[in-house]
């Protein structure tokens, strides 16, 4: 959009206005399409936070205030009393959501990573038979629907009794294929050989090299990998759906969705006030890990 | 280590052992799941005349893929996902691209606060997305429904028109952003030098994204495609979070719903394993249909 009006400017300021002071070093580009730029820019960003503000308004309301008046401005100042009923409702068992949250996507993550750090730098620093076929194995298992294993993973740990355990939502949790790509992809550029060589000439342990100076080298795609599994966790619904039915181990996603399924509706404002409250975690680790976050690695183009 | 295995030996186990973690749980949580989902679609429970008896699991050989394959429910949900991301898939990565070029581009300003904007969806869970919006679509409590009222432009999104689009809208509210940075990462590595070049070629913006940014860009944009597609053809949270609250939305809207409404709510296994089969197999010929035209698109430089 820019770019069009830059086109269609350009010959008319040539024609129109006398040569324009040259903006410094011109780098920058001429005014009307900065402010047509900015101004698609905004009404885009608008679109983005526009249910976002809605939810922060909301957050401050009774469940009356929210079917009434101006859904986009406050109404009386509820917030407090909103939080107390959320954090109180059914023994505090919100809370317990959160937290169940927290732990699959904390501990899952931590563990996916680890274990996609190894299996993507033997697979990028070692040459051994079938390399090759495993790692096309593990790309392939990137384009099955998660949902389709969901069904045959319940029946499966229903028979070693372990649905309805914390298990059956962080065993598949510890595993991440896209994982393993990424941290190929980028020990396969950033971790040079010849370091390895002189670890090893110094009598370090092959798994040493790797905690030392492997680990370390990829720490950016480490960070990446755990975002992704983060989010993928956190988000994941289907799952612990169908493995989880006792609520005290449901993540938030699920206790949400009961809050809201239940038609009488008397859980308004705590639906609304709690899907505020677990947004804030992932968005705090999204805040504080932003400056490692390496959305390049996905596209390939890995500049270590 | 009492008795020191020679050094060769040691490396030539060391792939193995670092590879051998993720293994077991990729084994488990992958390989073993699909395996047994292929051995259950192929089996049914038989119940006796009198119901006296417990049913008896027997072989059926293609009996369930028969039934999948003639049943209307089905077909519709297969046809109404695809039609979903013939339209949702471009427009969201069109305008992920587009706003990626705008992001990268001299004129923009506010650069950082539009990124965050952009991106902050996607650390909001499907299922918390789905509600925020769900309050924006119910007349009850939305303010975007009473002001289209207000201006005479009655609208009815939880319809059964409409209700399709006002998923896609959830969706594409949730990956835009997402989708966005994956592309700007990739600009962002194109070397400056080349636009210098380009410029000195008398390019302007306009021709300089269509002609070097977007092809070199492309295969990132493959990229997306690709989990666009494979998103598109799992899609169960948006619509099973809102179907509580419309009847615009049957027990089989998608292929996943009406997977998981066949094996857990009819518990009929065997017909549920089938239609998962089924469906994974649709997503790998159409992931790979994806791949194989991007590849032939960008000269083989995908990088998948």
């Amino acid at each position: 959009m820019t770019t069009l009006t830059d086109k269609a400017a350009s010959p008319v300021r040539a024609h129109v206005a006398p040569p324009a002071p040259k903006p410094a070093e011109g780098r920058t580009a001429p005014m009307r399409s900065q402010v047509l730029t900015t101004s698609f820019l905004f009404l885009v960003a608008t679109y983005f936070l526009m249910p976002v503000w809605w939810l922060l308004v909301s957050s401050t309301k009774s469940s009356s205030d929210l079917f009434r008046g101006n859904g986009f401005w406050f109404a009386d100042w509820n917030l407090g009393a909103n939080l107390r009923q959320l954090f109180s409702e059914d023994g505090g068992i919100f809370l317990r959501w959160v937290f169940n949250s927290v732990l699959y996507a904390v501990g899952g993550g931590v563990v996916a990573t680890f274990l996609a750090a190894m299996a993507g730098y033997a697979l990028a620093k070692y040459r051994f038979r079938g390399r090759g076929t495993i790692f096309s194995v593990i790309l392939g298992a990137v384009l099955i629907p998660t949902p389709m294993l969901a069904l045959p993973i319940y029946l499966m740990l229903s028979k070693v009794h372990l649905v309805d355990t914390v298990w059956a939502v962080l065993l598949p949790a510890a595993v991440s294929p896209f994982g393993v790509f990424l941290a190929k992809t980028y020990a396969e550029a950033s971790v040079p050989d010849e370091l390895i060589e002189a670890a090893r000439l110094d009598g370090a342990s092959e798994f040493r090299i790797f905690y030392t100076i492997g680990l370390r080298i990829m720490s950016p795609a480490l960070v990446t990998i755990f975002l992704f599994q983060l989010v993928a966790v956190w988000n994941n619904f289907f799952l612990p759906l169908i493995t989880l039915n006792n609520q005290h181990l449901w993540p938030v996603t699920l206790g949400l969705n009961a809050w809201n399924s239940d038609l009488t509706q008397p859980h308004a404002n705590l639906v609304v006030v709690g899907a505020l409250v677990s947004v804030i975690p992932l968005v705090a680790a999204f805040w504080s890990l932003q400056r490692f976050w390496r959305t390049d690695l996905v596209a390939g183009g890995v500049k270590a | 280590m009492s008795a020191p295995i020679p050094r060769r030996k040691r490396r030539r186990s060391a792939p193995l052992m670092f590879l051998a973690p993720f293994g077991v749980l990729f084994a488990a949580m992958y390989a073993v799941p699909v395996g047994y989902a292929i051995v259950e679609s192929l089996h049914k429970m038989q119940r006796s005349g009198l119901g006296l008896t417990p049913p008896k699991r027997v072989y059926a050989g293609f009996e369930n893929y028969t039934k999948a394959l003639h049943d209307d429910a089905l077909w519709h949900g297969v046809g109404r996902v695809l039609l979903f991301g013939a339209i949702q898939v471009p427009v969201m990565l069109g305008l992920a691209l587009v706003l990626a070029l705008l992001l990268d581009a001299k004129s923009a300003r506010l650069k950082g606060f539009f990124r965050t904007a952009y991106f902050l969806p996607y650390a909001i869970p499907g299922v918390v997305a789905t509600i925020l919006w769900a309050f924006l679509y119910m007349p009850r409590s939305s303010p975007v429904v009473s002001m289209l009222d207000a201006v005479g432009l009655p609208s009815d999104f939880l319809g059964e028109d409409a209700v399709l689009w006002s998923i896609a809208n959830v969706v594409t509210w949730t990956w835009t952003g997402y989708n966005m940075l994956v592309i700007y990462s990739a600009l962002q590595a194109i070397p400056q030098e080349l636009y210098e070049a380009a410029e000195l070629d008398g390019c302007g913006p306009w021709r300089t994204a269509w002609r070097i940014k977007v092809p070199l860009v492309a295969p990132a944009i493959a990229l997306t495609t690709v989990f666009s597609v494979i998103g598109t053809l799992q899609l169960y949270t948006e619509p099973r979070v809102l179907r509580p609250l419309t009847s615009s939305l049957d027990a089989d809207y998608t292929p996943i719903m009406s997977a998981y409404h066949k094996a857990v709510e009819n518990n009929d296994y065997g017909q549920g394993a089938a239609v998962s089969v089924l469906l994974a197999l649709g997503t790998c010929v159409l992931s790979f249909a994806v791949l194989k035209i991007s590849a032939r698109l960008t000269n083989g430089r995908s990088s998948l």
